[in-house]
């Protein structure tokens, strides 16, 4: 194997799994770190450069840091990243002067973002510091798409929502509310430097072809469309016994919002086996907290209808069995049918983009699976000044991603209208930072706490099921969010070994508390995983490999569950191991 | 700085056959000066007993005065110790091994509380070859008390003030074999592959076994000048071989070429089979061992691995002939057997 090129940014930047993981790449160990100093505002501002909804993320995010954190891997249960985004935004005191300002001397460029959502706020928030004229359209009286009409008040409360969502608009964008764009082609002719669409996955899987299903029409709801009437207030009541068709984060917003309009019995019914379900763990455990019980593996059969009314659903028990091609299916098990008995069903099984206003004759092309054909770096789809991002360009998936593919987006508007090429993307700033101050003392703390993962305080569950305005977690206090952020085992701060004044002591090797340092003969990556004093068997992980030594060996690091303690280097005599704090900043439109 | 090593270890560290993991085999965290060999030989230690394996609670640890002589508080938490008097480690070690034959002695000493202030308790210790595995860190000089030459310091040698040192040094380990020690290795705290090993065979055998581990000194005695340097030793280190040892209970499956390799078998039936690099060597034989050290000191190298080994020796209590029970365990019945019991011993003297 050759020894690691630590020159090339993504080394070190893998080895911070959190940021890693996290598609906007937002600095984690660093508010972490800011947030055990009670420096809220500044913990904030590193969140928002990053991800621009540190509130809201901080409740509804789908943390795809949590399960990359290094700490599940070392002990029981990773960092509560995302609670603790939560407490930077809870405590920060006032950051509007910290905001970048719009230029009053406009660049000329004119930007259409079609859909209020996530992605097109980036888009937004991106664009208007530099010079652009942003006109903003969708179909709803208010900014902020899904994340709005969809996630229930009790998980994100609307003050949280219209403040960060404001923050953006602020910044100076035209806004043109329930404005429903309803042809492409008109869009094209108001001669607008660049397009983005950000319009989400808006259409909500039905399941017409089920017999009774017209009948039972007035008692079975479309679920992304009943939580929006919700909202909206269209609608007040439900049911006294629901069924939640679905097993997605969506079917626990449907599940727990009916509980708070009335529905006493609650199920939801979910054809894979619940270990498989799509939605969150959390997600799922705060419905059974809440006395929803999960029936899994049951398939709609029919809406069984009597005197006009929906009186239940029939299912059939299917179990995943490997078919005649070898691919795990879910099939009948050939039992009898189950009835549930219900008042009203809301169907939450999966969503669907739609793009009926853009006419097929304008040069944008679409795939077979009715998505728009886009280069997936650029997000320009094959009429040049027009951009998707979000659910809109390659399928519903988070919040966290529509704003990674915004800043993306933006990037690449912002190249198209300098007259660049749309490949030749920004580098990302990245910087190291010593961390010695004396002889064995860190800027960073290096201490490794034992304390286990805090809880997050909720609402009394009577109180909370009576109300669907009143956010049912309390998050962190102070102190507790402190315990938390401890718990961070500083993953950028690296370990930089130094081969030309290693006198191979071994005293790194004996000192580290978990076994990750080796000095053995080199060899191939296969051949040193299988020789290292513990196997490295993680090969997500990377080994971080030195020049030969004097010896004749070579240093190889596992970087699996090195703990970031710095007692390497503290142990080291001739400083041969270095702990350099590592930043990497994602680029975005600014740093073209 | 952190006097906190984190609890956390790697969530696959191994169990050995006992059901330990190597941290239960650790200590505190060490305060040694970083980078010190003493270290290395720590955690040679540690894996050595987490390989054997060994109980940690039938392990003694015992050790005199000085930088080798803190290192037990490093190792082997969960074991006994006593930190004795300068140099008079072998004392309390046989004082223990007397009353309880039944535990496994570990000493610790260094250069100084060997070579200079122990010397007169370290060669009666080996002529009555009590059951112990003494270890000597040895770096050339007085670590604790700024880097003096020590008696181990070579002649010529120079440590960090630079000037070489005037007088002869002892050789430790050639005293041992004449003083008819049973085994008999050297090691070096830079090389784990060769120590574990040697420290895992001293351990189970019956009788002394002197490991004489040179374990350069980072801040006194690691400069160009110093023949006990982590560069001077690498650069002049010549071993008799490396070697396998199988302990007892464990079948030999590998067969050896006889011209190439020495098998040893042990007190206990363990055997060592040592693979010669250097020919015509005979690990068994007091002369041949001698004349070896003394050819390679001539050419000037450092003769490391298993030196010489006596698969016959007795140790103390076989030549005191002294009960198997130990001798703390013995009931007042035992030790007072009664008038008609002493009539009939001194019967055998009418």
């Amino acid at each position: 194997m050759k020894p690691t090129k630590t020159e090339n940014p993504e080394y070190f930047h893998h080895v911070i799994d959190c940021q890693y993981a996290c598609p906007a790449h937002t600095q984690v160990p660093e508010y972490i770190r800011l947030i055990t100093e009670g420096r809220y505002d500044d913990a904030y501002m590193v969140n928002w450069i990053s991800n621009v909804f540190p509130g809201i993320l901080g409740r509804i995010c789908d943390r795809p840091c949590e399960p990359a954190c290094r700490r599940g891997r070392v002990e029981k249960e990773p960092v509560a990243i995302c609670r603790l985004k939560r407490v930077a935004a809870d405590y920060k005191e006032s950051i509007k002067a910290r905001l970048p300002v719009a230029p009053a001397a406009k660049n000329g460029r004119r930007i259409a973002l079609i859909g209020g959502g996530p992605a097109s706020l980036t888009v937004a928030r991106d664009l208007l510091p530099l010079g652009y004229q942003v006109d903003l359209f969708d179909n709803q009286s208010a900014a902020g798409g899904f994340i709005r009409t969809q996630v229930p008040s009790f998980r994100l409360p609307k003050e949280v929502l219209d403040e960060e969502v404001n923050q953006i608009l602020d910044m100076g964008v035209t806004c043109h509310f329930d404005h429903y764009v309803g042809s492409m082609k008109k869009m094209l002719g108001q001669g607008y430097d660049a397009i983005f669409v950000g319009t989400g996955a808006p259409r909500g899987r039905d399941l017409a072809d089920l017999p009774g299903r017209r009948e039972g029409d007035p008692f079975i709801h479309i679920g992304i469309d009943w939580l929006a009437a919700v909202l909206y207030r269209h609608v007040h009541r439900i049911g006294t016994r629901v069924l939640v068709i679905g097993g997605g984060n969506t079917a626990m917003d449907c599940c727990r919002t009916a509980r708070r309009l009335g529905g006493e019995k609650v199920k939801v019914v979910v054809r894979s086996p619940r270990a498989e379900m799509k939605a969150s763990p959390w997600e799922i455990e705060d419905a059974l907290h809440e006395d929803i019980p999960i029936h899994d593996q049951l398939s709609p059969l029919e809406f069984v209808i009597k005197d006009g009314r929906l009186a239940g659903m029939l299912f059939e028990r299917v179990e995943g069995r490997v078919d005649d091609q070898g691919r795990r299916r879910l099939l009948p098990t050939g039992e009898a049918p189950v009835f549930l008995p219900c008042d009203e069903v809301l169907l939450a099984v999966g969503q669907q983009n739609a793009f009926p206003w853009i006419e097929r004759d304008i040069g944008i092309a679409f795939g077979r699976n009715g998505l728009p054909v886009l280069d997936e770096i650029t997000h320009q789809s094959t009429l040049p000044r027009v951009f998707f991002g979000g659910d809109a360009a390659f399928g519903p998936k988070n919040v966290i991603t529509a704003v990674a593919q915004g800043h993306r987006a933006a990037i690449s508007i912002h190249l198209l209208c300098e007259g660049r090429d749309l490949h030749q993307r920004p580098h990302p700033r990245v910087n190291l930072t010593g961390q010695k101050m004396g002889y064995h003392d860190w800027i960073y703390d290096s201490h490794v706490t034992d304390d286990e993962r805090q809880i997050v305080p909720t609402v009394e569950k009577v109180k909370s099921l009576k109300d669907r305005l009143l956010e049912v977690e309390l998050g962190f206090d102070r102190d507790r969010g402190q315990l938390e952020s401890r718990r961070c085992l500083n993953c950028d701060v690296q370990t930089i070994f130094i081969a030309q004044t290693c006198i191979e002591c071994d005293a790194c090797t004996d000192i580290c508390p978990v076994t990750c340092i080796n000095f053995i003969a080199g060899g191939d990556e296969d051949d040193l995983r299988r020789r290292l004093q513990i196997p490295a068997d993680n090969r997500e992980q990377t080994l971080y490999v030195s020049p030969v030594l004097p010896t004749g060996r070579v240093m190889v690091k596992d970087e699996n569950v090195c703990l970031h303690c710095g007692l390497c280097a503290e142990r080291c005599p001739t400083a041969s191991w270095e702990m350099s704090k590592f930043t990497y900043h994602e680029a975005q439109a600014e740093d073209v | 700085m952190t006097f906190v090593r984190p609890s956390f270890r790697h969530p696959s560290q191994p169990t050995n056959a006992l059901g330990y993991t190597r941290k239960d085999y650790e200590g505190a965290i060490s305060t040694l000066c970083a980078g010190c060999g003493h270290d290395s030989i720590s955690n040679a230690i540690i894996q050595a007993c987490f390989e054997i394996p060994l109980e940690p609670h039938k392990v003694v640890k015992m050790s005199g005065i000085g930088c080798s002589s803190k290192t037990p508080a490093y190792y082997l938490g969960r074991s006994h110790g006593f930190n004795s008097v300068h140099g008079r480690m072998p004392s309390i070690a046989t004082g223990a091994n007397m009353a309880n034959r039944d535990l496994v002695y570990l000493g610790v000493s260094g250069d100084g509380d060997t070579a200079s202030i122990g010397m007169g308790q370290f060669i009666h210790v080996l002529r009555r070859d009590l059951n112990l595995t003494y270890v000597v860190m040895n770096n050339g000089c007085y670590g604790l008390t700024k880097g003096q030459d020590s008696a181990t310091a070579d002649r010529g040698s120079k440590s960090k003030k630079g000037i070489p040192n005037p007088f002869e040094s002892i050789d430790l380990c050639e005293m041992a074999i004449q003083l008819g020690a049973g085994f008999v290795a050297r090691g070096f705290s830079g090389d784990k592959q060769q120590l574990v090993p040697l420290l895992k065979a001293a351990l189970l055998h019956q009788g002394i076994a002197l490991i004489d581990v040179i374990s350069p000194c980072v801040t006194f005695n690691n400069t160009s000048g110093s023949t006990k340097s982590y560069q001077y030793v690498r650069d002049h280190i010549e071993a008799t071989g490396t070697f396998d040892f199988i302990p007892l209970r464990q079948e030999i499956v590998v067969e050896y070429d006889e011209g190439a390799t020495q098998a040893v078998t042990m007190h206990d039936g363990s055997v060592i089979t040592l693979h010669k690099s250097v020919s015509g060597i005979d690990v068994t034989s007091r002369r041949h061992a001698l004349d070896l050290l003394e050819a390679e000191r001539e050419q000037g190298r450092l003769l490391t691995g298993i030196l010489f080994l006596d698969p016959e020796s007795e140790d103390t209590h076989a030549i005191l002939k002294t009960s198997l029970t130990p001798l703390n365990q013995l009931s007042r019945e035992d030790l007072c057997p009664g008038a008609a019991a002493l009539d009939e011993v001194n019967g055998h003297f009418r």
